[in-house]
């Protein structure tokens, strides 16, 4: 399988409602790197993480996607190469954690056994077998986060991935993101704060 | 002629001299159709409550193809992504509702004298129209409880056309209901064995409704294309 | 493949909800079933003429109530996003939406159903035909349901609006099945009835997914 070696967006423009966001947004992310994505509420940091995924389509511009071999199809991209953890958890509450993560890695090609290690590694051995609305929002959080190190994919779409994470477990995810990028992975991440790994910051105009 | 149309420039310069052409057309074979029809012999089963048959089979016909102009229109602006199809969908849907309407309304001053009844069940033109009145109502429901003009149009769309691939199915179906149920024939002044004296004005009003229905569809497109028009210049307004 | 199951598993116990998915959906129709009695009168041979239609209808109401949450609790967890960006097409996911749906709310109905016919004095030879009818009917009105519940996805005002987008387009399935249960009950011929709902069945399984993913996906953009 060729892996991504770089994103590109191109003079990227998306219509929310009756608003024009992005205002034409030029940017790559290249393997190794990590992107912060900046900017006040409502500038379309959530549009264009939605955007590169490919859940929205943008009213102007282009986004690629360039692999060893030249630019690879952008449907096969974000379907195998791509994970993108939104805002919301996408966690349903009545189901237990570990169903709920069994399910979010093995959709997204892991397997069982790497969910369960990649739960240790975040320190979720305990709860897994609670209901998922018992769980704090920092643990929510870091459940959802196991999906990236429990199946491997080059390209991390971040929505404000630390907002709920008290600072030990921001940490934790500084290291597991250093070791992605080490891998040859790309970060794009939204935030507010910075994150604990150094990143160049792209600012969305409000 | 759809391909000339679909420029909003030469739909608006098109539409601006079509819309009156076509309301004098109307309001011209419609008196025409109207008063052959009143000057016709009496049926000698219904005297002459048949003739509100030609107002309510006109309203009939002219509403299925309403909904065909819905399912069209939002079938261009669905794949094409035309801008115009979709205010021409949202324009239509409206007089659509009204036409249907007004066959139910006047289908039931028909029946209320033949078959003593306000309604009855019997007719499967009528009992069709009546689900085809409770498409148009969600596909009203549906365009205006979304906020988000385009996901209402976009999921506007969508139903209008699983309603349009319904409809033949649903016609079929209650006429296949009513057939099984075999009661007295009653609707078949309505049929196809008319006398040429009551041919002629049906067809009449027939092309009359139908040229008012283009007016009223031209017309109500223009003001949608006016308005979004003055939407889109307030927000530039706005941000600027 | 192996992603297909994966879903349906998840999709099956999220409808069944511990038991809750389909005592909610029986509850309503027993409940309704009972209704119809008091409002008609104990008089058996008129119960008897209406057993078959009061359990139709009573079905296509009982599957429109759960529908709601098919789409929308994922809708708003933010699961949608993930299902939609997976490896199996988002035609395919809703329809093993529907599928589920159907399994956990409109089998246990088909399960009930001959018993309402029976209880309001229907005959009881007719208890297959009704199960029959009541589980193709009900995979139709999982499946249509499962459009109207997409469609109102962006619209956050479920329920009501749900059911009067639904409800005219499911009249050739109730004619049809109606038509079998009743012609049964009077000893008329029912084989076409039964046939022509399978045929409605087959076909809105075979293009509802469609729309249903057209609808996700403008209320995901």
């Amino acid at each position: 399988m060729t892996a991504l070696t770089c994103v590109e967006v191109t003079d990227l423009t998306i219509l929310r409602g009756a608003r024009a966001l992005l205002g034409g947004l030029n940017f790559r992310a290249n393997a190794g790197e990590a992107t912060t994505i900046t900017g006040v509420n409502g500038a379309g940091k959530t549009s264009l993480l939605r955007a590169m995924a490919g859940l929205i389509r943008p009213t102007d511009g282009a986004i690629r996607f360039v692999s060893v071999q030249g630019e690879m199809d952008a449907y096969l991209a974000r379907r195998e190469h791509c994970h993108l953890v939104g805002h919301a958890d996408g966690l349903a509450p009545g189901r237990t954690a570990r169903e709920e993560l069994t399910f979010a890695v093995c959709w997204a090609g892991g397997d069982a056994a790497s969910a369960h290690d990649g739960a240790r590694r975040l320190g979720l051995e305990r709860v897994l077998d609670l209901p998922v609305r018992q769980l704090s929002a920092g643990q929510r959080r870091r459940l959802v986060l196991v999906r990236l190190i429990a199946a491997r994919r080059t390209l991390w779409l971040l929505d404000e991935p630390l907002t709920p994470l008290d600072a030990a477990s921001r940490a934790l995810i500084g290291e597991v993101m250093h070791d992605h990028l080490a891998g040859g992975g790309i970060i794009v991440a939204a935030v507010h704060d910075p994150l604990p790994i150094p990143a160049c910051s792209i600012m969305v105009p409000g | 002629m759809i391909a000339l149309l679909a420029n909003p420039y030469r739909f608006m310069a098109f539409s601006r001299w079509a819309a009156p052409i076509l309301a004098s057309v109307a309001i011209l074979l419609i008196a025409w159709g109207l008063w052959l029809g009143v000057t016709a012999p009496p049926d000698y089963q219904q005297a002459d409550t048949v003739r509100i048959m030609f107002v309510h089979v006109p309203a009939a016909w002219v509403s299925m193809m309403a909904y065909a102009c819905l399912g069209g229109a939002s079938f261009f602006s669905l794949i094409f992504r035309h801008a115009l199809a979709d205010a021409a969908a949202r324009a239509v849907a409206p007089i659509g509702a009204m036409f249907t309407f007004m066959a139910l309304v006047t289908g039931s001053l028909w029946g209320r004298p033949m078959w003593g009844a306000w309604w009855v069940w019997q007719d499967p033109r009528l009992v069709s129209v009546l689900v085809l009145f409770l498409l148009f109502i969600g596909y009203l429901a549906l365009r205006a409880s979304i906020d988000d003009e385009a996901k209402a149009a976009r999921a506007a769309e969508i139903l209008a056309l699983v309603g349009l691939i319904n409809l033949p199915i649903i016609k079929f179906s209650v006429t296949w209901w009513n057939s099984l149920h075999q009661g007295e024939s009653v609707m078949r002044a309505g049929g196809s064995a008319l006398a040429p004296e009551y041919l002629t004005p049906l067809l009449l009003v027939g092309a009359g409704y139908s040229a008012a229905f283009g007016a009223l569809w031209l017309s109500r497109t223009r003001s949608e294309v006016w308005r979004r028009r003055a939407a889109s210049l307030q927000l530039l307004a706005a941000l600027s | 493949m192996r992603a297909l199951i994966l879903l349906f598993h998840r999709e099956s116990s999220l409808a069944w909800g511990r038991g809750g998915g389909p005592l909610l959906a029986v509850g309503f129709f027993a409940a309704m079933t009972v209704m119809f009695p008091f409002a008609i009168g104990p008089a058996p041979e008129r119960l008897s003429a209406v057993a078959g239609a009061v359990a139709w209808v009573g079905l296509a109401l009982a599957s429109l109530l759960s529908l709601e949450r098919v789409f929308e609790r994922d809708f708003d967890t933010g699961a949608l996003d993930l299902l939609a960006l997976g490896p199996l097409p988002l035609e395919v996911v809703c329809a093993v939406k529907a599928l589920a749906q159907w399994i956990a709310n409109g089998a246990p109905l088909a399960v009930a159903a001959p018993f309402t016919v029976m209880a309001l004095g229907g005959r009881p030879d007719s208890a297959f035909l009704v199960a029959a009818t009541a589980a193709i009917g009900g995979l139709a009105f999982a499946f249509v349901g499962g459009a109207g519940a997409a469609l109102a996805l962006a619209s956050r005002r479920g329920g009501v609006l749900i059911a009067l987008i639904v409800l005219p387009l499911l009249t050739p399935p109730v004619i049809f099945g109606g038509t079998a249960m009743s012609n049964f009950a009077f000893g008329l011929h029912w084989q076409t009835g039964f046939i022509l709902l399978c045929a409605y069945t087959l076909a809105a399984m075979a293009l509802t997914p469609f729309a249903m993913a057209g609808a996700c996906r403008n209320a995901l953009s």
